[in-house]
């Protein structure tokens, strides 16, 4: 068996796409390891879907290269065909057909003869919890049921590369946490998953490396270690009980969390990131930095410690909120300008 | 109650023994042959038609308006009698029914090809052209059914067809087979344009003109002359000769020629435009 370890899953270099005057795409690099989950991290219209199609043999690019086990994605498609499957943003699955009917059409068309085929698609319908439902119409799942129908399909024959476009997007927590769990056992076997989100959460829980992209681009790149360290691990939010002690507990928290302290509209509230490789460095930090504040006289009445949202990781990023970053300086007061003006 | 809860994914549990089970790296049979993953989509068709039975509507009831409106309509006045002009007329009815039903061929892949799953067909390694041809093997299905309806309405109404069983089956044939080469247009149509309605806009467009200058209705003699010059170049005229002179048992082996090389540029010429806007959707 190849060394999976050592392989590249995915290469791209300065790839792009353009519909009309619009650049989708633009000058992408990207390295993805094989036996990897690799999240690909950005706002709506960042350019992750048409990346994930143009990797995926959907669309053809408009300049720049792009590898999938070594195999060019223009020149050998069929070759890329074969050790891939998608799960796309929307339900890669047909409504008007049962969740049985579904499967066995797939294994046949990826070449199981017809007892295989059916075979297999019960034991696929076992294993993400369907037997029940493989009867009906998948017009009537909920939409956890869709996507695990729709992970299904794309493991129907064990993929080498798994493209799951925003497999999480729309589902309620319970359905979301399943697809975690099918995307950690997944990747287990040996399939690199390349993950596409809006939630830096779920990059965080699933992916050993993070993309984050915007307008196109990879604007940061690393291990969500490194690119936590880089955005701030939180935001703490603290309510005083008196406005007139929020000057000295400006002072601690900067002093304590050495970074500069916002003062919101509200005249009793304060907010200030948090740094820290990852989140319980981070609590620690906060921690002291409230027990600061008590030792100082200082009374809380209410506190707060917020993960990093994708905006806060764009702001720290780009030094501008997701889609605003081409605009002109003038345009675009940074948002702790905002705060300040608000809080004058 | 149970079953309820689990379809709900409330007591479902992805664990490393249920999922590892079906995970099987490296593991691929070998691909489909181009006939095995036509004919898979030809089933998919199939049970589309299970699904949504009211779409085969199309295929039985105007058939059936269609032969019954011209029989009566006309029947008197050009032929004598209903009866007589049935005679003349059910070939070309038929004819007619068969060619105008190809249009749903375009406003099904319109609407189809905007789902997910379609992006899911094109990431398989099989031959590319197997989902359009699937699609239409389904409709082929259709055609028949169609043909079938017209005839057993027009032998109840004294339809009495000189070329017997094998004449009737070998002009349905040669209709359904031109059709699904024919069909080819509306595949194109169904990927280039936007909506279903501007489809079916086409289609109408393409469609009345073709099927009612015809020889259909009543002999072209009759017709101005530059109306002729359309009427004999017109393939649906060389259909309804080729189907007539099947019904009547005399072959007209030059029109079924006619018909044939039509249907073969048809594929050849729709077929590689529906393939191209296909590869590049």
């Amino acid at each position: 068996m190849r060394d999976r370890t050592t392989d590249l899953a995915i290469e791209t270099s300065g790839l792009v796409k353009i519909f009309g005057k619009h650049r989708a795409v633009d000058g992408l690099d990207l390295t993805v390891p094989a036996g990897t989950v690799y999240g690909v991290l950005g706002p709506n219209g960042a350019g992750k879907t048409t990346a994930v199609k143009m990797l995926a043999t959907l669309l053809r690019p408009d300049g720049g290269e792009a590898r999938v086990f070594g195999h060019d994605v223009l020149r050998e498609p069929d070759a890329v065909r074969s050790r891939v499957s998608l799960t796309g943003q929307y339900a890669s699955v047909d409504d008007e057909m049962t969740g049985v009917e579904n499967l066995v059409l797939l294994g046949r068309l990826l070449g199981h003869k017809k007892p295989a085929a059916k075979d297999r698609a019960m034991a696929l319908l076992e294993a993400f919890g369907l037997t029940e439902a493989g009867g009906r119409q998948v017009k009537t799942y909920s939409g956890g049921m869709r996507r695990r129908l729709d992970i299904a399909a794309s493991i129907l024959n064990t993929p080498d590369l798994l493209f799951l476009d925003e497999p999480t997007t729309g589902l309620d927590p319970r359905s979301r946490n399943q697809v975690w769990d099918i995307v950690r056992i997944v990747v287990a076997h040996g399939t690199t998953v390349l993950l596409t989100t809006q939630y830096l959460e779920e990059a965080d829980r699933l992916a050993e490396r993070i993309a984050v992209i915007d307008h196109g681009k990879v604007i940061a790149e690393g291990t969500p270690g490194e690119l936590k360290s880089s955005v701030g691990s939180g935001t703490v939010h603290v309510r005083l009980r008196d406005a007139a002690q929020r000057p000295e507990a400006e002072r601690v928290l900067a002093r304590e969390l050495n970074t500069r302290v916002h003062l919101e509209a509200d005249p009793v509230a304060l907010t200030a990131r948090v740094s820290g490789e990852d989140t319980d460095a981070g609590a620690e930090r906060a921690a002291r930095a409230l027990a600061a504040l008590a030792a100082s006289g200082i009374v809380v009445d209410d506190f707060s410690l917020g993960q990093p949202s994708l905006d806060e990781a764009f702001l720290a990023l780009t030094g501008a909120p997701p889609g605003e970053r081409d605009r002109t300086p003038t345009d675009t007061p940074a948002t702790g300008q905002n705060a300040q003006e608000e809080a004058a | 109650m149970s079953a309820t809860t689990t379809e709900n994914g409330t007591t479902f549990v992805p664990t490393a023994e249920t999922l590892g089970a079906v995970l099987a790296p490296g593991v691929r049979p070998p691909r489909p042959s181009a006939l095995s993953a036509s004919l898979t989509f030809g089933w998919r068709a199939m049970l589309k038609i299970k699904h949504v039975p009211e779409q085969l509507f199309d295929v039985t009831a105007f058939p059936i308006m269609m032969t019954l409106m011209f029989t009566y309509l006309f029947g008197g006045a050009l032929a004598g009698s209903p009866t007589e002009y049935l005679q003349f007329l059910l070939p070309g009815i038929m004819v007619t029914s068969v060619v105008m039903i190809t249009m749903y061929t375009g406003v099904e892949v319109n609407k189809d090809i905007e789902k997910g799953v379609f992006d899911r067909f094109r990431t398989l390694p099989i031959w590319r052209p197997s989902t359009m041809v699937g699609y239409l093997l389904g409709d082929a299905l259709r055609y028949t059914m169609a043909s079938t309806v017209i005839l057993v309405v027009g032998l109840v109404l004294g339809f009495r067809p000189q070329g017997g069983v094998s004449g009737v089956v070998l002009a349905i044939a040669l209709l359904v087979a031109f059709s699904f080469a024919f069909s080819w247009i509306w595949t194109m149509f169904g990927l280039m344009l936007r909506s279903e309605k501007s489809v079916m806009g086409v289609s109408m467009l393409v469609l009345f003109p073709l099927t009612f200058l015809s020889n259909v209705y009543v002999d072209p003699r009759t017709m101005p002359g530059w109306l002729q010059a359309f009427v004999d170049v017109n393939p649906i005229t060389h259909l309804v000769s080729a189907t007539r002179s099947l019904m009547a048992g005399s072959p007209d082996a030059g029109e079924i020629t006619w018909v044939v090389a039509c249907g073969a540029v048809s594929i050849v010429v729709f077929g590689a435009l529906t393939m191209r806007l296909y590869n590049r959707k």
